[in-house]
């Protein structure tokens, strides 16, 4: 593979959120893309949804996050015609976490979150980085207004350490529309004061009823 | 990275150059910081940010100028900007050490002559990088009563050269007694700026009205002028100019020419992310200046949880407390406690 030779990234902003819960999962992505002090459109979805029970949120460059999308999209439909049935949430992120390795040396410009529920029927949220490390918690946020957003979910969110043994359990404690209100307040603060988020808010809540998607507006300056 | 944080006390707590004799709390938090935290003063401690050997030279400066305010020494100060570092500087990027950034604001800055006089306009966001560092600033600056100018660039020049020419002006006022002129102020904005060769970054639109009608300039950072019906500046200078270019015409009444401004501003404001938030216009006519500061606020916040926050003590953990005297406590053992 080429050694990346030239910085051939852009940074298209945005901010993605995600809140799992006993039942539940609350994936949330503002719709701005943008590049230096220009907007190029406000309605931009950054938010995949990869299976009936899994969905990704991505910020970075927008080319990275369309090609990343549609490879997963093509590796999970290779897998239904194998095995008859849709990929679980935990077998999607270990298949995200492989796909973003594969090209370490010239990364997929896109930090990662991935939503849903997991076999049992509980919340899982996974995050990463840009090279595939990854980690399932309990909410995570990226992109270019996380650093305003996750003191926030910290301080209301709080998740037992990851080292505890035996191992606790990550999930919220919130109700689903406590979680929906806090991500909507989140956004709304963090579009305040970070430049790269704003216009619309996309809101999709996986539970056992189904995907329900939600839109708010946020701030357009 | 480093994060500073404020403690207010009563002024006995204040650290003092010799006694570091403040409250438990602020004696752990100021150790925390004490490479950062200097007292200039019996009654001052300033913080600051930044590389170590300049943090230091402000400090210094700081405890000089206070000394010499105390002291009234006037000594002869030498004019410009001191280059000595530039090469220490150099040096260090070379290294790969970051030196940090200024506020230069992203800004949309206008301005037009309509039938009575000039109207100004701006938008109200000031950023530092990506972050809004404050969302109702003011760019309108006030250079004499029948002149004002708005900025662009960075925060701290364009105030300080607005700040520097209105003086002038005020003085050349007392010694003529007669109203300040705008060509007066455009001279003395343009040569500070040409002497300074563009490091000066203040990229300005100056309107007014004086014995000899309206007007409206342009100023570049490095000197330059320009003379106009209707000017834009800053980084929503397209956005704002394409309004204008589309709608202006001579002799605008008072209402159009608002609408018009408004308009521009608010399309740096959307258009622009380095502009924001709300609009300030200055209308200036013969004998009267309005300064309609927040004229419009187009941009309220758009949700506010119901639930509100509570903030219960222990969210951080505190895994072990140790408090360090920085002075052993003495006791009196006879006499009266001395009063403070």
């Amino acid at each position: 593979m080429a050694l990346r030779r030239d910085w051939v990234y852009e940074n298209n902003g945005g901010t993605c959120v995600a809140i799992a819960g006993l039942d539940y999962c609350v994936v949330a992505a503002d719709t701005r893309l943008s590049v230096g002090y220009s907007i190029y459109t406000r309605d931009h979805s950054k938010i995949c949804k990869l299976a009936d029970k899994c969905v990704l949120a991505s910020s970075g460059f927008q080319g990275d996050m369309k090609a990343l999308q549609k490879n997963l999209a093509a590796r999970h439909l290779i897998y239904q015609h194998q095995h008859n049935k849709q990929m679980s949430c935990p077998a999607m992120a270990r298949l995200l976490s492989n796909t973003l390795y594969y090209k370490r040396f010239f990364p997929y410009y896109t930090f990662n979150i991935l939503g849903g529920l997991d076999d049992e029927g509980k919340g899982c949220v996974y995050t990463y980085d840009a090279v595939g490390s990854y980690e399932r918690v309990g909410y995570s946020c990226q992109g270019t207004g996380g650093a305003l957003i996750m003191p926030v979910l910290d301080n209301q969110l709080k998740s037992p350490s990851p080292l505890l043994l035996p191992a606790r359990d990550a999930v919220t404690p919130l109700l689903e529309s406590e979680a929906v209100d806090l991500i909507k307040d989140v956004f709304a603060s963090a579009t305040e004061r970070d430049i790269y988020t704003g216009d619309k808010l996309e809101i999709i809540v996986i539970n056992a009823a189904g995907i329900r998607s939600e839109l708010m507006d946020l701030r357009k300056d | 990275m480093k994060t500073i944080v404020f403690i207010s006390t009563s002024r006995k707590f204040v650290v003092s150059p010799n006694e570091r004799l403040i409250s438990r709390l602020a004696v752990i938090v100021i150790s925390r910081i004490s490479k950062v935290a200097t007292p200039v003063s019996s009654n001052l401690t300033v913080v600051c940010l930044g590389i170590a050997a300049d943090r230091s030279a402000s400090y210094q400066s700081l405890s000089i100028s206070d000394m010499m305010e105390k002291a009234w020494v006037d000594a002869p100060l030498k004019g410009g900007f001191n280059f000595d570092l530039c090469r220490r500087n150099e040096m260090l990027s070379g290294k790969g050490i970051r030196l940090p950034g200024f506020r230069k604001t992203g800004t949309t800055i206008v301005g037009l002559i309509f039938e009575d006089g000039v109207i100004l306009g701006a938008d109200t966001r000031a950023t530092e990088g990506p972050i809004v560092a404050d969302k109702n600033c003011e760019k309108i600056h006030y250079m004499a009563p029948n002149i004002y100018c708005c900025g662009a660039g960075t925060a701290a020049d364009t105030e300080a050269v607005t700040d520097m020419v209105s003086s002038q002006l005020q003085l050349h006022r007392y010694a003529t007694g007669r109203e300040s002129r705008v060509i007066t102020a455009l001279t003395l904005l343009k040569s500070h700026l040409f002497s300074y060769q563009g490091y000066v970054s203040a990229a300005l639109v100056l309107g007014g009205v004086d014995v000899t009608g309206p007007h409206l300039h342009t100023v570049y950072p490095h000197g330059s002028t320009d003379t106009l019906p209707f000017a834009t500046m800053g980084s929503g200078s397209l956005a704002a100019m394409a309004v204008f270019e589309s709608k202006f015409k001579e002799g605008l009444s008072r209402e159009e020419g608002i609408q018009i401004v408004c308009e521009a501003i608010c399309s740096g404001i959307f258009n622009d992310l380095g502009s924001g938030s709300n609009v300030d216009v200055c209308v200036i006519t013969k004998g009267k200046t309005e300064y309609l500061r927040n004229h419009q606020l187009p941009n309220p916040r758009t949700y506010i949880s119901s639930r509100g926050y509570s903030f219960a003590k222990g969210h951080t953990e505190v895994l072990s407390t140790k408090i360090i005297p920085l002075k052993p406590k003495f006791e009196v053992a006879e006499g009266d406690v001395m009063e403070e």
